[in-house]
């Protein structure tokens, strides 16, 4: 498992903006990824994606790695910001827009 | 595998006693929810403090048993942080 928490840990450190989901930004293969795409996309944001369904090691350990029982889950600046509930009502209370703005 | 809307919630409750808990059947499916959960508890926390601590109420379920749940916690009284 420390295998797939270095490659996590690194994916989140070089990426100011990192969505960990099922499927790909254009074909996302669940319904909370989608929402999480929609979301990024709304905001104009430039955002790299991992697609957990294509790695075993990180779709587990993505989960330990946040202490977060779900996929997607965004990271900003190496911090976890959450999952689709919580960028949703971020997005919907603007303090999405301003995480991001702040991450540029 | 599916969860009855009653065992969410009294998982929940077992964790926050105060909670005022609100779960609805998304899909009429048992497996697709939203809950909001209001609790004293979440007060001074972080969202994603507050949404750990109910999976954490929840045991292990959440992304196994139980795949789908949208969550919305509160602090009573309006205040969201």
């Amino acid at each position: 498992m420390t295998d797939a928490t270095d490659k996590i840990d690194a994916l989140v450190k070089a990426n100011d903006v990192v969505l960990f989901m099922k499927g790909s930004a254009l074909f996302p293969q669940c319904g909370f990824s989608s929402r999480a795409i929609a979301i990024l996309d709304r905001l104009g944001a430039t955002y790299e994606t991992v697609d957990v369904l294509q790695d075993q090691d990180i779709r587990q350990g993505i989960k330990e790695y946040s202490d977060w029982p779900t996929i997607p889950q965004l990271y900003v600046k190496g911090e976890f910001v959450g999952g689709s509930d919580i960028m949703m009502e971020m997005f919907e209370s603007g303090e999405l827009q301003q995480l991001l703005a702040a991450g540029e | 595998m599916a969860m009855r809307a009653e065992e969410i919630e009294a998982m929940i409750l077992a964790a926050f006693p105060d909670a005022v808990v609100e779960i609805r059947d998304l899909a009429g499916d048992g497996d697709h929810y939203a809950a909001r959960v209001t609790s004293r508890t979440f007060a001074g926390l972080s969202r994603v403090r507050q949404h750990q601590a109910v999976y954490a109420a929840l045991k292990g379920k959440m992304g196994t048993e139980l795949h789908a749940l949208q969550l919305e916690t509160l602090a009573p009284q309006g205040e969201h942080q």
